[in-house]
This record gives C-alpha cells, structure tokens and sequence, in this order.
C-alpha cells in the first residue's frame, strides 16, 4: 500500500506548489503594476509638482525628496558601517564583547520600522530639534539600513583570503595599511552590494519618515535639509489611501516609479556579487 | 607620525564597531523615556489589559488589549499561511530543484523581500481586499484576513532564504548516509535533512513572524483599522504597529496619548528583542 516512490512524486509536486505559490503572485504584482502604471509614465509625470490636490500633474518633488533622503541615509550609515565591519572582521577577538555586537547588529535589524519612526522622533525632531527635516528622516533611515550594510560588508572583507593578509603583513606592513591596501579594494564589490541594498531598503520605507520628515503636499521643492520634504512611498501612501478621487493612473504610475526605483537598484546588487563571483580568482 | 596616525584609525574603528551596541540602547532609552512618563497617568496593569482604546476622549481610554489581539489575529493568520508555504519552498530550493532553476527561484524570492510594504499594500488594497469582499460576501474587504494573506508574503522570504541556508548548511553526508541505505530522496530530505535542520528553520520561522508583527504599512492599509477586540478573521482589526503610524501625526507631543504611543513603542521593541535573540540562539545551536 506505501508506495515510496508514489509518496515521493506527491511530496515533491507539494513542495513545487509552495515555491509557485510564492513565485508566480510576485510575478503577478510585477507585471500588473508595470501594466496599469506605464501608461502614466512620461516625462511631464516625472518632473512636474502635483496638481489639483495631487490629482493631476507629477510626482517630481516626491522623487527629488527620496533621492536627498537616501543620500543623506547612506552618507551617515556607510562610513560607520563599513568601519563596524573592519572592526568585527579585522580586530574583533572571540569574546563576549563580538557576541554583543553581533547580537545588537540582529536586534537592530530586526526592529520594527515604526518604532525606527518613534525613535527618529524622540531623539532627532525633539530632543536634538532638528523638526521634521530632512536631516532628521536621513539620520533615521541610516541606522535603520546599518544593519543591512555591516553585514554584507563583513562577509566581503572576511572572503578576502587570510593568505593576502599574511604577506601584505610580511612585508613590513601595518596592520592599517594591509587593511586599507589589500583588504578593502578586494573586497569592494561586497561592499558595493550591501550599500545598494541599503540605498533600495531606504528609499522604499515609509514608516520611519512619517514623523520624521515626510510632508503630505508641499508646493515648493526643499531649500535645505531642515525642511520637510515629500517622499515617494510617503506619497505612494497619501494618494491611496488619503486623497479621495486620484486617478488610478496615478496611483499605479507612482507604485511603479518607486518599484521600479527599488527593484533596480536590487538588480545591480545581483548583477555585482553574480560577476564577482564569476570572476573571482581564489 | 606614523604611528599616531594607525593609533587614532584604529581607535575609530573600535568605536563604530560598538556603534551597533551604542544605537539599540539609544533605540530603548529614548523609547522609555518617552514611554514610561504614562505609568504616571495609568497603571502597566490598565494599559495592557484595558479593553477601550480611545485615546482622545475625554477622559483618555487607553487599553491596549483590543491592539493587541489585533496583532496577534493577523500574525496567527499569516503564520497559518507562510510557514507551511515557506518551509516547502526552502526544501524544494534546496533539496529539489536543478541548480540552474535555483538561481532563478532565489532571485525571485530576493525580489519579492525588496518590494516595499507600501506598494505590496497599494497592490493588496486593490486586489486582494476587492477578492475578499466579495468571496466572503461582507460588506468591506479590509479585514484581518486580508492582512494576514498580504503580511505572509512579506513573511515568507525570510523563511525562505533563512530556512534554505539551515538545509544547504546540514551535513551534506547525513543525506548521502540515508541514501546508501536505500531510502528514497524524499525519505531523505523528510526524515533525516529536515530534523538536522530543524533548529535553523525554527529561527527562520521566528524570525519570518517577528517581520509580519512589526510590518506597519501594509497592515495599516488593508485590515480596516477598527479597534474593538476581533472575534473573527473577517472582521476589521488595528495593530500595534498600524496604530502607532496612524495616530502620531496628530498627537500632541507631550500628551498622554503621546506616551501611550510611545508605550507601545516599548511593547514592539520588547517582543522584536525577544524574538531576535531567541532566534540568534537557534541559530547559534546549529554551529
């Protein structure tokens, strides 16, 4: 009556059922947001202010406001990110001191983005009173996508083989200039994948710039970063769910802009570690 | 000079590597400190179990039970739907398909965990809550059903890629071992591959429902946002989370409906940390 190889044919259709199950919606949500949003995409969508109460008109400065965010978020986050993964993969010994920061690194990405928004607010718009600014979502965002970037660095300097090390230190190097010299530029193109990680992780995020910087309508693009500014899945958010009457056009236009905004910065990502793969020689 | 130099570097470097440490105590302090002045106004007690959340009437309710409930109703829901479909997916990646549909599968998988919760909730307000309604014939589509189905699809990557990285890095000779012995492939993967990654999957699951409790935006635009305590899955319900975002806009800072949301703050910061070093333990078990 039990039939391995039966009971094998029906386990293995079950487990290519789930893998379709996951597989095929994200194809789905792809390619109809690609199919209702591209015919709102034109040059006039993507450079002018909104107009009639974000009916019409474009989404030019929810754009310009994502681009300063992400900017700002990964000029804070990759400098002390890529130092924290020097650190741990360099000169962090065995200890309970790793074990915490290994451990703080986890929590950190495992906080939930709104309590990132809490935070943001807490400390940067009212006890440093920075206001909702720029400043204040950009510093926001760059400890949210840390983790994200020590992580991914780390993993790319402790590829770099120990044997390089060993003889950039046999030749009378430092421990510093054996760092700067042979392992960083080895292991550039890990480095490069996670900080684009970070900058798609940044630029989708909502709930971490709700309180922070995002405005629901401004007329004039910001002069400095302690204005607020409009942002993409900000106002992805506010034309869908807060602003009755908007096209769905426009709607679709903006979910696939900001996708597209996302899912090609991912793409680079793959595309890097997949050739520098190819192309390693150790 | 030299030697100065390299002196102050590596110093630096020290410091951002206790940054992580530095910003998750500076995550907790600033939350209590905003969160516990409430304890001055109501109880721990009260706050936790009180059963009315209205928060700008006067005086304040401010019971966070029906939130909670709330949370737990869609996360139960989307763990029902995206552990059994997660984990099968991380064994067929793993254990079954051809290395070149592998690749593939992982892209799509990555992909999927890139998509930013504000367009899977857009995509689910326009799609999945329509379905809903008229399937289950109610009068809104913006249910906690409707929540867990898009939440478990922002659940299943991370029980995806964690769970396949707890197979690929089984021993591969415990499946050869089974093999040998004229088991079948899926005998194999069922009796021997899934036990000997059993704590990684553990954690992956974890970790995959520590993402769907503090997923905030998605959930905010397609469960109704009702706060009354849930009696079925076809109703509307509000989380913490979701609660959070859509009421801080208009909270005076300063006020008690400030703190209480603050208080919830410290509630999600809570069970995240919980989950994570839970989890971090599976995952340290395995090595």
């Amino acid at each position: 009556m039990r039939n391995p190889q039966r009971t094998e044919k029906i386990a293995f259709f079950f487990l290519l059922l789930a893998t379709l199950l996951i597989v095929v919606p994200v194809g789905l949500i792809i390619v109809v947001i690609i199919q209702k949003g591209a015919p709102a995409i034109n040059w006039q969508f993507l450079t002018d202010m909104p107009r009639q109460g974000m009916r019409a008109g474009g989404i030019f400065p929810a754009i310009v406001g994502t681009i300063y965010l992400v900017s700002g978020a990964i000029l804070f986050a990759l400098p002390i990110g890529l130092l924290a993964a020097v650190y741990l993969s360099e000169y962090a010994k065995d200890n309970f001191l790793t074990r915490i920061i290994k451990l703080a690194i986890v929590n950190l990405a495992g906080v939930p983005s709104v309590v990132y928004g809490l935070f943001g607010l807490a400390l940067f718009v009212v006890f440093f009173k920075f206001g909702a600014s720029i400043l204040s979502g950009a510093l926001t965002l760059g400890i949210m996508i840390l983790p994200i970037i020590i992580t991914a660095s780390r993993e790319a300097l402790e590829s770099v083989p120990y044997s390089f090390r060993e003889v950039s230190l046999s030749l009378g190097a430092s421990k510093w200039q054996t760092i700067r010299n042979i392992v960083l530029p080895n292991a550039i193109p890990g480095i490069l994948t996670g900080t684009i990680l970070g900058l798609g992780r940044a630029a989708g995020e909502t709930a971490p710039i709700l309180f922070t910087v995002a405005a629901f309508y401004l007329p004039q693009l910001p002069q400095s970063i302690f204005n607020q500014a409009m942002a993409l899945p900000y106002h992805l958010y506010v034309i869908s769910t807060q602003v009755p009457n908007v096209d769905e056009k426009i709607r679709y236009g903006t979910a696939l802009v900001l996708l597209a905004l996302v899912l090609f910065m991912n793409l680079i990502a793959i595309i890097i570690r997949y050739r520098f793969r190819k192309k390693k020689k150790w | 000079m030299r030697k100065v130099k390299e002196f102050i570097i590596e110093k630096l470097i020290l410091l951002c590597g206790l940054a992580s440490i530095f910003f998750v105590l500076l995550i907790f302090l600033f939350l209590l400190k905003e969160g516990l002045s409430l304890f001055k106004i109501i109880s721990p007690f009260k706050f936790l179990l009180g059963d009315k959340w209205y928060p700008i009437s006067e005086p304040a309710r401010l019971g966070i039970l029906p939130l909670i409930l709330g949370s737990v109703v869609v996360t139960v829901g989307a763990a029902v739907i995206s552990i059994p479909i997660g984990v099968g997916a991380a064994l067929y990646i793993a254990e079954v398909a051809p290395l070149k549909l592998k690749e593939v599968l992982k892209a799509g998988i990555e992909l999927l965990a890139a998509i930013p919760s504000v367009v899977l909730g857009f995509i689910g307000m326009v799609t999945l809550v329509p379905w809903v309604k008229t399937l289950f014939k109610l009068p809104t589509g913006l249910t906690a059903l409707s929540g867990s189905i898009m939440l478990a699809f922002m659940a299943m990557p991370t029980i995806v890629s964690i769970a396949e990285d707890a197979l690929y890095s089984a021993p591969k000779t415990y499946k050869e071992g089974a093999l040998a012995l004229g088991a079948t492939r899926w005998q194999a993967i069922w009796r021997v591959m899934l036990p000997a990654a059993s704590s990684g999957i553990l954690a992956a699951v974890m970790l995959g429902i520590g993402r769907v409790i503090g997923e905030t935006m998605a959930v905010m635009m397609i469960t109704g946002n009702a706060a009354v305590i849930p009696t079925s899955i076809l109703q509307p319900v509000r989380t913490l989370t979701a609660t959070i975002a859509a009421e801080m806009g208009e909270a005076v800072v300063g006020s008690e409906h400030y703190f209480a949301l603050f208080a919830i703050g410290i509630v999600l910061f809570a069970i995240s940390f919980a989950i994570n070093v839970t989890a971090d333990m599976f995952l340290h078990k395995r090595r």
